[in-house]
């Protein structure tokens, strides 16, 4: 089973995990102003990369936390965790043409995001 | 006595089904995608539409993708008209494809039973059996004996954690061998002279003032008339090389099968509230599958655990099944929408078409969406049956909800 490196708890077994979806999505600052195709691209439109992604997991059989992820959606290895609101790590680092990192990596940058791994 | 050792002669290679031809420069119509999709809607275009100018390119080999993966549940037993009408249009073509193709495909019509497992489903489930026979759609509400008759491996102990309450029963429901059907098709459109281009990725798309012109490939430039895309799990990544973005998610979605078993299990039953269906293919393995894994994915494989809960949900269902040993597991791609409907249609990018999002259920859609979606590049404007799966219903709110037909299955 894949361990996911909760950036609160450590590696955990994927089955204590709920998966968010992509991360980074605001609700509309003016939501009175917006069309119908801006209100569809909110509701219904995400991003849907082959290769890294930022995204949200819930860590809901652990600390009960929401966290950020980038995972590579070809090889599911996770490259990078961090708290919510961080910013988004620079997607374009995790692009090079070198193999998906292993789990060390993403403990090394969660702890680059002052998380603390377990 | 015999004159020969038996096994010592090896039999001539069988003839191909189909010419491996290279890509010519250029063509009326090039599909992306060598799926189901993209070899119905190649057929259908020079069967019914007169388009055999056309070549069909596929980055791996012919139905190797999702084709290859489902678990080819059949039927049309959704709420919609929208998808009565496409679904209904389909399975009238299963019961005339060996005949239409000339080619076995295993189609057996055992009928399928949806369970029910608790009153909220009891109530859907019978409003959907109204809703089916309002559009003509053979379908039948059975209680747990009825059930019982019907598959009587089914557990209907009123004492377990989700009772079997009854079902809805569409008896013209089934399976078909996919592979053959991939194969049927293929034989079929090339025998039509359509080109079949396999091993030839699709990188880009050349659009000049606002028309598609042509495709980059991995084995070079093809230009072409019109451009249809039909690339299952990759269509963001596809669609993207032109610029459009789709409200589609991609997800690994497994299935497994069991070691061979003698005839049990007569029909197909799926269950919703537990996260299984089950049938058994003429072979004799028990075809089972679940849910998507939650993730996004691009690997064709998912976690072990979601075949575990899929097999302790099985084995509640059919308690016969726990000695039986899994044999293999496997995963697709699926590319699922917001409404668990598919898309199909024009883009705003001229001679640039749209068929995605079936997500996990559209191996049945194979001859429905391969005709409707031929006729729909024929005519460039879309097919009446296909009309309402257009992207825009995203902006004007026209969904067509069908999580609760769709839901775990397909
Ligand atoms: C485990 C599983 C079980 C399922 N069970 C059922 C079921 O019981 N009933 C049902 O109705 N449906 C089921 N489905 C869904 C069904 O398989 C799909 O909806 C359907 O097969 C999709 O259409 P297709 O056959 O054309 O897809 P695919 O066979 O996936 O074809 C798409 C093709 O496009 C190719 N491609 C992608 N990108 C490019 C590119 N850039 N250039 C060239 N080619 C490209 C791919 O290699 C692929 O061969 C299941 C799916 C899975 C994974
Ligand atoms: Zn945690």
């Amino acid at each position: 089973m894949q361990l996911i490196p909760c950036p609160n708890c450590g590696r955990r077994e994927e089955i204590e995990f709920h998966y968010g979806g992509q991360a980074h999505v605001p609700y509309p600052a003016e939501p009175a102003a917006l069309g119908d195709a801006e209100w569809a691209d909110y509701l219904f439109f995400r991003d849907n990369p082959k290769g890294p992604f930022a995204e949200r997991w819930y860590h809901s059989g652990g600390c009960r936390r929401w966290f950020n992820a980038v995972r590579d959606t070809r090889s599911y290895r996770f490259l990078a965790v961090y708290q919510p609101d961080a910013p988004r790590p620079d997607i374009a680092q995790f692009m090079a043409a070198a193999p998906p990192v292993a789990a060390d990596r993403a403990s090394a940058a969660s702890s680059a995001t002052n998380a603390v791994t377990r | 006595m015999l004159t020969t050792t038996p096994g010592s002669v090896i039999p001539d290679h069988p003839d191909f089904l189909w010419r491996n031809p290279d890509p010519k420069s250029s063509y009326d119509v090039v599909i992306v995608g060598g799926g189901g999709h993209g070899l119905a809607t190649a057929y259908y275009l020079a069967s019914r539409y007169g388009i055999t100018n056309i070549a069909v390119l596929e980055k791996g080999w012919l139905g190797g993708g999702n084709m290859a993966r489902n678990t080819t549940i059949i039927r049309s037993n959704y709420l919609w008209d929208e998808s009565s009408g496409i679904y209904e249009h389909s399975l009238k073509l299963w019961e005339g494809l060996e005949e239409d193709l000339g080619y076995p495909l295993l189609f057996s019509q055992r009928g399928v039973l949806n369970l029910a497992h608790s009153l909220q489903d009891v109530r859907d489930s019978k409003r959907r059996v109204n809703a089916n026979r309002l559009n003509g759609v053979d379908a039948e509400w059975v209680d747990a004996e009825g059930v019982k008759e019907l598959c009587p491996i089914v557990n209907i102990s009123p004492d377990v954690r989700y009772p079997v309450l009854g079902a809805t029963y569409q008896p013209r429901a089934g399976i078909a061998k996919h592979d053959y059907v991939a194969w049927g098709y293929a034989r079929a459109a090339s025998e039509l002279g359509v080109d079949l281009i396999q091993n030839c990725e699709v990188t880009g798309l050349t659009i000049e003032h606002g028309r598609v012109v042509g495709v980059e490939t991995s084995r070079g430039r093809i230009n072409a008339g019109k451009v249809a895309l039909a690339a299952a799990g990759h269509s963001s990544v596809v669609a993207a090389l032109a610029g459009i973005k789709l409200p589609l998610q991609s997800h690994p979605l497994q299935a497994l099968v069991s070691e061979l078993l003698e005839p049990v299990h007569p029909t197909v039953v799926m269950s919703n509230a537990v996260h299984v269906y089950v049938s058994q293919a003429h072979k004799g393995e028990l075809v089972m599958g679940a849910g998507v894994d939650t993730y996004n994915g691009y690997g064709q494989r998912g976690a072990f655990h979601i075949i575990e809960r899929q097999m302790s949900a099985a084995i509640e269902l059919f308690p016969v099944f726990a000695r039986a040993h899994l044999l293999r597991t496997w995963g697709g791609i699926v590319d699922v929408t917001p409404d668990a409907s598919p898309i199909v249609g024009v883009t705003d990018i001229q001679g640039l078409y749209l068929n995605c999002g079936w997500g996990t259920g559209g191996f049945k859609g194979t001859p429905g969406v391969g005709d409707t979606f031929a006729w729909t590049i024929a005519h460039d404007e879309p097919h009446p049956l296909i009309e309402a799966f257009s992207l825009d219903r995203f902006s004007t709110g026209a969904l067509v909800d069908e999580h609760g037909a769709a839901a775990v299955a397909h």
